[in-house]
């Protein structure tokens, strides 16, 4: 007589967690992924949102998906991405900032010391004696800003400056089905 | 500027609580509590914990990136420093002013920046905190925990910030970091189909507008003792104003009350910013702390944005918002109103305002045609100020009203910033 077979549970669909965070971004990212607009009120009926700047949740959680918003320009950016690469499953590099520096990484050419001396205490306008800020508090910049994928490995990337909300929907759409995201003519862009 | 609790006499021993990140906020920031062992507060500070550099990197680039540079400096207000910077190159290139065609496809674009940054601020990051109270259960504190307990109020905030971004859409181009606006005025007129798609929605929009005033009204009357008090202190307060007094949020003179209501600063010119304000930097942040040269660093600090603004200008040039705005006043009894909270309410009626606005703007023929570009002198100089949205405004540590934007032209043909980045 064989033993009966244990008895397990039938799966249960479950939200997928996603969290968000701007590093050395301009938030411009996440605006553009409210610019789904009524779309969101469908999208959180398939998602729920772990750490982001939309929530209060401090710490980060155990998550399917980490939404990367900006590169790196201080020591904190670059604890929290290690962070967000250990407890999120698929890590996506969302615009150009977080894809090569964006923007932000303009101030590669210049000496970062002599860039801090020149906006704390030699632009017109400063009172007499500023000093470049110091305290332990701050986190320290880096000398370069960089993009993400040279810290930790990037599942995908959403390229644009910033990715249209199209983008987004079709992403994110594309994972909650299972499917492997492919993004269509139109919302692949570079601006 | 200065505050009893700014620095702790003796900070060694004392118990270190950090907010960090500050979230439902436009911005990187982080807080700072220091405890003794009673559990009173010894030390609070706002951090603000990013540099970029954006005042020194843009030198040396041609002038006309800088509009669609700079505007990446924030995500949330990119059309007020894409604005910003434009009616500084105005000035740079002469070209002032600019057409009547520009200037009003300029302050619809302007308008609808400040409708979609208010309706996020209210509804998207703000609401929870109203509607359920500061120390609701935190994974329900978002707009997704809005979205499910009142669906209604979360739909009409989507909608809003929707509409105001449709705005900016069809006048810059893009929803975020358009490309609209260039030095001496526009680059592109409103299409007849997208101007019709928006008289379309306009109507809907003034309703809500005027509910979430009404929102925002009645939660100051159900408890009053709270948003009366929470978080209130006295400051001087500045703004712009058009020349006439009435509120403008794309242009104007400065404008500055003291603590009690009287003006103590009027008519100032944009172009006069660096001999007005100083800025100051504390080791602790890496915002500055700008202030009234005339009043210096201890008492020269002032409040921006939305408290500000409703209460310095003298009318309001819509009537929905104007009638709105004598009902905010008269709740202070006479006396001007320091709340903190008040900032939300003074906030939705702006937000009714710029759809009043928008409204008639829809209707004027010159954003559909007209010249866009004008020329002049070359002056080498220029500044550029604007009305802010930072919600950081909100915070003692005020920033300065406006992006404004300085830019100097150099021996070579290429201007400079001379202002630093405004977080």
């Amino acid at each position: 007589m064989t033993p009966a077979l244990p008895q397990y549970l039938a799966p249960q669909p479950r939200k997928l967690k996603v969290a968000t965070v701007s590093l050395a971004g301009c938030f411009g990212c996440h605006m553009s992924f409210l610019d789904i607009d009524e779309r969101l009120l469908e999208l959180i009926e398939h998602i729920e949102f772990d750490r982001s700047p939309l929530t209060d949740i401090k710490e980060l959680g155990h998550c399917d998906i980490g939404l990367i918003e900006g590169g790196l320009c201080n020591s904190e950016n670059v604890q929290v991405l290690r962070e967000f690469r250990a407890r999120c499953k698929t890590l996506v590099a969302v615009g150009a900032c977080a894809i090569t520096g964006g923007l932000p990484a303009q101030r590669n050419h210049l000496d970062l010391g002599a860039l801090l001396n020149d906006v704390y205490r030699s632009r017109p306008g400063m009172t007499e004696g500023s000093m470049v800020p110091n305290d332990p508090e701050l986190p320290l910049p880096l000398n370069h800003v960089h993009p993400i994928h040279e810290v930790v490995h990037v599942d995908y990337s959403l390229p644009g400056c910033p990715p249209s909300a199209d983008a987004f929907w079709s992403f994110l759409t594309d994972l909650m089905a299972g499917r492997t995201p492919h993004l269509g003519h139109g919302l692949m862009r570079y601006d | 500027m200065s505050f009893d609790l700014e620095t702790a006499a003796a900070p060694e021993g004392l118990r270190r609580v950090a907010i960090d990140p500050v979230s439902r906020v436009e911005g990187h920031g982080k807080v700072t509590i220091l405890l003794d062992e009673q559990h009173r507060v010894r030390q609070v500070r706002l951090h603000i914990v990013e540099f970029r550099g954006f005042e020194k990197f843009i030198e040396g680039r041609p002038y006309w990136e800088v509009p669609v540079m700079v505007q990446r400096l924030c995500g949330i207000c990119p059309v007020s420093h894409h604005l910003a910077a434009s009616k500084a190159m105005d000035f740079v290139l002469g070209a002032n002013p600019i057409t009547p065609s520009a200037e009003k496809i300029r302050r619809l674009m302007h308008y609808g920046q400040v409708m979609q940054s208010h309706a996020l601020h209210f509804f998207h990051l703000s609401s929870p905190d109203l509607l359920f109270g500061f120390d609701s259960e935190v994974n329900l504190r978002n707009i997704v925990g809005v979205a499910l307990a009142h669906p209604d109020i979360a739909k009409k905030g989507i909608m809003l910030r929707k509409f105001g971004q449709e705005v900016i859409r069809v006048t810059a181009g893009k929803r975020i970091h358009g490309t609209g606006s260039v030095p001496g005025g526009m680059n592109k007129h409103v299409s007849r189909a997208d101007r019709d798609m928006l008289k379309g929605d306009v109507q809907q929009m003034l309703e809500w507008a005027q509910d979430a005033v009404n929102i925002a009204k009645q939660l100051h009357a159900q408890n009053p003792a709270m948003y009366d008090s929470f978080g209130s202190f006295r400051s001087n307060m500045l703004s712009l104003v058009s020349s006439d007094g009435a509120m403008d949020l794309y242009d104007g003179v400065l404008r500055a009350r003291d603590a009690t209501g009287k003006i103590i600063l009027d008519g100032a010119s944009d172009q006069s910013y660096l001999d007005l304000i100083e800025e100051e930097v504390r080791p602790w942040t890496y915002m500055k702390f700008p202030h009234l040269r005339s009043l210096g660093r201890e008492t020269g600090w002032y409040r921006v944005g939305p408290l500000a603004r409703v209460q310095n200008c003298d009318i309001i040039p819509s009537p929905l918002a104007e009638a709105q705005r004598r009902e905010f006043i008269a709740w202070g009894k006479g006396e001007p109103i320091h709340a903190t909270l008040a900032y939300h309410w003074a906030r939705m009626v702006e937000m009714l305002h710029t759809v009043e606005v928008i409204k008639d703007l829809l209707d004027d023929a010159d954003i559909l045609d007209g010249d866009l570009m004008a020329s002049g002198e070359r002056r080498g100089e220029g500044v550029g100020i604007i009305q802010p949205l930072e919600r950081a405004e909100e915070a003692k540590f005020a920033g300065v009203e406006g992006v404004a934007q300085l830019f100097q032209e150099q021996p070579t043909g290429v201007f400079n910033s001379k202002q630093p980045d405004l977080p």
